[in-house]
């Protein structure tokens, strides 16, 4: 038995990397910082070893041999999932060129909120280390934070010491929208969050009311969403004397149509405090099962972010219709393959269509893949690398077991290669 | 395999070689002496009538980071204009102002260049840089690490370490972040910006720390010196863009005291206030001021027309630049007590005075300056323009009579504040080769590259002389990298992947107890999961490290 230390998680977004897991042989165990997302995350048995063809085991040659010849008589394959680490998605993003795949990541649909936002005006946006030593106030828009990432507040928020503000127990948190569903955005001291609730669907009417004060100009009711307007004015008082605000969202939460022009709202009202004379910043969540691996990979790799089609032989992105359930509804795909190395329960969705499904072992599916190959996931069967929620840190995942399960990699290049 | 270059004009400036007639041998990827006696030639190409340089080498350009990708995806419409389709050899992607990682590795080596160096590499984002720059085909690449705005180093000068524990801690860094060099943006402006100050000259303190960018690029110079690291201190200087910052410029040399020091893309700093429009150009006075100190050596960051973004580590003057935005987006981001970036899309326009101008004095610079042992050919990719536009730069550089032809399209009272229609200097080849290749390589401390003497890495670039320097430069007949031809008349015929280059300085192994601790009370990362190791650059089996050596080591 052996422990290992400084694990670093790909699952919970935030890239906390103090977990203390405990090795025998295959099974793991989080003995230290685990939290509700990381631990069930890391000790999740092996239960598949052997990939399979139509139900069938097989050896790995056979089922990369099948899944080749089922994607040689494609003219228009989906890859769906993209939930895996650097290395996967290059292998993902070759074979896609190769076959003329379109590209999707599964969380695309609520980045895209953000994708719009960023591609039709920008921000100003910052990191969780600057957010961690700075930040004064936070503003929680339309999420319920610890759900989300459960050691936020604790690693972020409620450290001992920060560089630069004297009490960290005194930063003030704000929610707007949603109600957090426990504690953990209480100080330390016992200071509780303000929460200011309304429906998801006024979230738009309720930003852009804030905005508006921010910027000075009259508003002519007394409530919004269920808010009263002085409580608006309040919150927007608060982030214009703030040093360092910080507005958070998380882009998949805003589930209804049209919440790009929320996060662009958030985002124009940042800018606008800047130019009052203190700083504020954004901070989109995210991160999670490699949604921002996929898209920092596709990124650099196409130009565009991870929802983009090959089938013209040269990238082409667009937001909304290469949306796999979009492609498999209209009957626009003839294959698809779904790649999903982070999480057992993010099945692909179900089709009549020809499907090879790359994921991680413990996978049961309504209706058994024409290939299913388990494969190691990245900072536990293999090392890696995987993107933060911010964007900017890219951690190094490690190898803390010896599974003999193959990488992402490995199985989508050798696909890639048999064709 | 030995293959004979038979008969080509060599200007290989590092061996003293302008022009001559002369073969080249390679063998197992090296250029070697001709072999003595009975040796057969397994390929042979008849070069005469043709030009050989060794491959270019892009001392400064934004190929590798996470700023870069922001633009990239900040950018769709850009790359609309110019999709790459997938061949038989190459990977499709996209062009133009921020290419794709492939599209870079092809396009730089369809112009006969064989190595780009990332400027702007943060310790905290070195993972990402130098993942982007694993996927950039045959180029080699490297990086300098960005100092200066990190909060670690400006509570160490806060604190008054001695010169020892910078060093130390600049050495450790640099092996941390596999860098080749050491860049500082802005300096301590990144960080002045978080506590909200907009501007930060040279001997203004940054409001909590205390320290002026004077104090920090004097420890820092003073850092790369004493470690003994080739590649002067890079320096991105206070006040970028803002009219009369040639006296910050002229003061930032004069206050460097005669150690090295790199001042990159310094048309963007030699900016005056005379005139109707009170921008004028510096360029006189900066290149008078190069001339003198020997200390210094620059890069242009010559503007070119038309659409581009800049991406910089500079969010404090990025953000003020925003105003200029075209289109109208723009993101910048404040990065874990590191560093921070800005990314605002700009569209250079002839008949724009400002812009007409700053056309004008990266020429001018270019021109004024004597020694192109000391002054480097960029465009400060893409934010003076895409590096796809080297060879018109070229042009503009060589070629007299073209550039007064363009002179007299720009904005006419643009055209009056500029001294460029009496300079009758016109580059050599020479020293074209000297700004791109040799210089670059020894700049740099790159041992065995940019240089056609025997025991050098094949990186060969042979053009066919044409009058017409942009034709010429756009599309080389062959480029051999490392001795295998990848390019033949300007298309790729071939990939493989280069190697990275770092420099690995000795620190005291203490330094990492207080960072440690450090980074625990304050970072969001464990000191051990920061450290970039020597199997991220390779486990993939197309990546490589090149330790190069310190000064007083070479043999």
């Amino acid at each position: 038995m052996a422990e290992i230390t400084e694990v670093p998680s790909p699952f919970c977004g935030i890239g906390t990397d103090d977990l203390c897991i405990q090795v025998d042989g295959v099974s793991l165990k989080v003995v230290e910082n685990g939290c509700a997302v990381n631990t069930p995350a890391f000790e999740q048995a092996i239960t598949d070893t052997r990939p399979r063809v139509d139900g069938k085991d097989v050896s790995l040659d056979e089922a990369v041999a099948r899944a080749a010849a089922l994607l040689k008589n494609t003219n228009q394959p989906v890859i769906g999932g993209c939930a895996t680490d650097v290395n996967g998605m290059r292998a993902l993003l070759a074979l896609a060129d190769r076959s003329g795949a379109v590209v999707d990541n599964m969380n695309f649909t609520g980045a895209r909120n953000n994708f719009l936002a960023l591609q039709d005006s920008g921000w100003m946006n910052t990191t969780l280390a600057e957010v961690k030593n700075r930040c004064d106030l936070l503003l929680v828009v339309g999420v319920d934070l610890e759900s989300f990432s459960p050691r936020f507040f604790e690693r972020y928020l409620w450290n001992e010491e920060s560089m630069f503000l004297d009490d960290t127990g005194k930063r003030e948190v704000i929610y707007l929208g949603k109600t957090p569903s426990g504690n953990a955005s209480t100080s330390p001291s016992g200071q509780k969050a303000q929460v200011f609730e309304c429906a998801n669907e006024d979230l738009p009417d309720v930003v852009a009311v804030l905005r508006a004060l921010v910027k000075g100009n009259p508003i002519r009711v007394d409530s919004v969403g269920g808010i009263a307007v002085v409580d608006l004015q309040g919150i927007a008082d608060k982030l214009k004397a703030a040093s360092y605000s910080v507005v958070t969202w998380a882009a998949g939460a805003l589930a209804y149509s049209q919440a790009e022009l929320t996060v662009q709202t958030i985002s124009e009202m940042v800018k606008d405090i800047n130019n009052q004379n203190t700083r504020s910043s954004g901070l989109p969540l995210g991160g999670k099962e490699g949604d921002q691996t996929a898209n920092q990979v596709c990124g650099w790799t196409t130009g565009y972010p991870a929802r983009t089609r090959f089938s013209s032989g040269y990238p082409e992105y667009d937001p909304y219709l290469n949306d796999t359930n979009a492609l498999l509804a209209n009957g626009e795909a003839d294959a698809l393959v779904w790649v999903q190395a982070f999480n057992a329960k993010a099945v692909p969705p179900v089709t009549t269509l020809p499907t090879i499904v790359v994921g991680r072992s413990g996978m049961t599916f309504a209706k058994e893949p024409d290939v299913f190959i388990p494969v190691g996931t990245p900072g536990i069967d293999h090392a890696g690398h995987a993107y933060r929620m911010d964007n900017v840190v890219a951690i190094r995942l490690k190898k803390l077991r010896e599974s003999a399960l193959p990488s992402t990699f490995d199985v989508l290049n050798a696909i890639e290669q048999a064709l | 395999m030995l293959i004979k270059l038979t008969g080509g004009a060599v200007y290989d400036p590092a061996s003293g070689i302008d022009g001559a007639k002369q073969d080249i041998y390679i063998q197992d990827g090296r250029i070697v002496n001709k072999p003595v006696g009975d040796f057969k030639v397994d390929k042979e190409y008849d070069l005469n009538g043709k030009v050989v340089m060794s491959g270019a080498i892009d001392m400064h350009t934004h190929i590798g980071g996470g700023k870069g990708n922001i633009a990239r995806t900040l950018l769709p419409e850009d790359h609309r204009q110019d999709p790459v389709h997938r061949t038989d050899i190459c990977r499709s992607g996209c062009g133009h102002a921020m290419p794709s990682t492939f599209v870079t590795g092809y396009r730089y080596a369809e112009m006969g260049y064989t190595a780009g160096f990332e400027p702007a590499v943060l310790p905290i984002n070195a993972r990402q840089a130098h993942m982007e720059m694993a996927d950039i085909p045959i180029l080699d690449k490297g990086g300098y690490v960005l100092m200066g705005s990190d909060d670690y180093l400006l509570r160490m000068l806060t604190a008054k370490k001695d010169q020892k524990a910078i060093n130390d801690y600049v050495a450790f860094t640099m092996q941390a972040a596999k860098a080749i060099g050491v860049k500082v943006v802005n300096p301590g402006g990144i960080s002045a910006f978080k506590f909200n100050q907009r501007k930060l000259d040279l001997d203004e303190q940054n409001s909590h720390y205390g320290v002026t960018p004077r104090e920090i690029l004097r420890v820092l110079a003073t850092a790369v010196k004493e470690l003994g690291i080739t590649h002067p201190l890079h320096v991105h200087g206070c006040n970028l863009g803002v009219p009369g910052n040639m006296n910050t410029t002229l003061d930032t040399i004069q206050g460097i005291g005669g150690l090295p020091m790199h001042l990159t893309h310094i048309q963007f700093h030699s900016y005056g206030t005379e005139g109707d429009f009170k921008f004028s150009s510096g360029a006189a006075q900066i290149a008078e001021a190069v001339n003198l100190n020997k200390n210094i050596t620059i890069d242009v960051g010559q503007i070119l027309f038309g659409q581009t973004v800049t991406a910089s580590g500079d969010n404090m003057r990025q953000h003020a630049n925003h105003k200029h935005a075209s289109p109208n987006k723009w993101v910048t981001m404040d990065i874990e007590c590191d560093a921070g970036c800005g990314v605002v899309p700009f569209k250079y326009k002839d008949q724009n005075f400002v812009n007409a101008l700053q056309w004008a004095i990266g020429l001018e610079t270019f021109l004024l300056v004597d020694d192109p042992w000391r002054i480097f050919l960029t465009t400060d990719h893409p934010n003076g323009a895409p590096f796809t536009s080297y060879p018109h730069l070229i042009r503009l550089l060589m070629d007299r009579s073209f550039r007064n032809d363009v002179l007299a399209t720009i904005h006419p009272e643009a055209q009056k504040m500029t001294t460029l229609a009496s300079i009758e200097r016109e580059y050599s080849l020479q020293e074209i080769a000297i700004m791109t290749r040799a210089g670059a390589a020894r700049l740099i401390g790159l041992q065995d590259r940019g240089a056609l003497s025997a025991g050098n890495w094949a990186d060969i670039t042979v053009y066919t002389d044409n009058a017409d320097r942009q034709l010429m430069f756009e599309k080389p007949d062959y480029v051999f990298k490392d001795g295998e031809l990848v390019v033949v008349d300007g298309k790729v015929v071939h990939t493989k992947w280069g190697t990275t280059h770092v420099v690995k300085p000795d620190f005291d192994a203490s330094v990492e107890k207080d960072l440690q601790k450090y980074f625990d009370r304050f970072l969001t990362m464990k000191l051990g999961n920061f450290k970039i190791s020597d199997d991220e650059i390779t486990e993939d089996g197309r990546g490589s490290l090149t330790v190069h050596p310190l000064k007083g080591t070479v043999a």
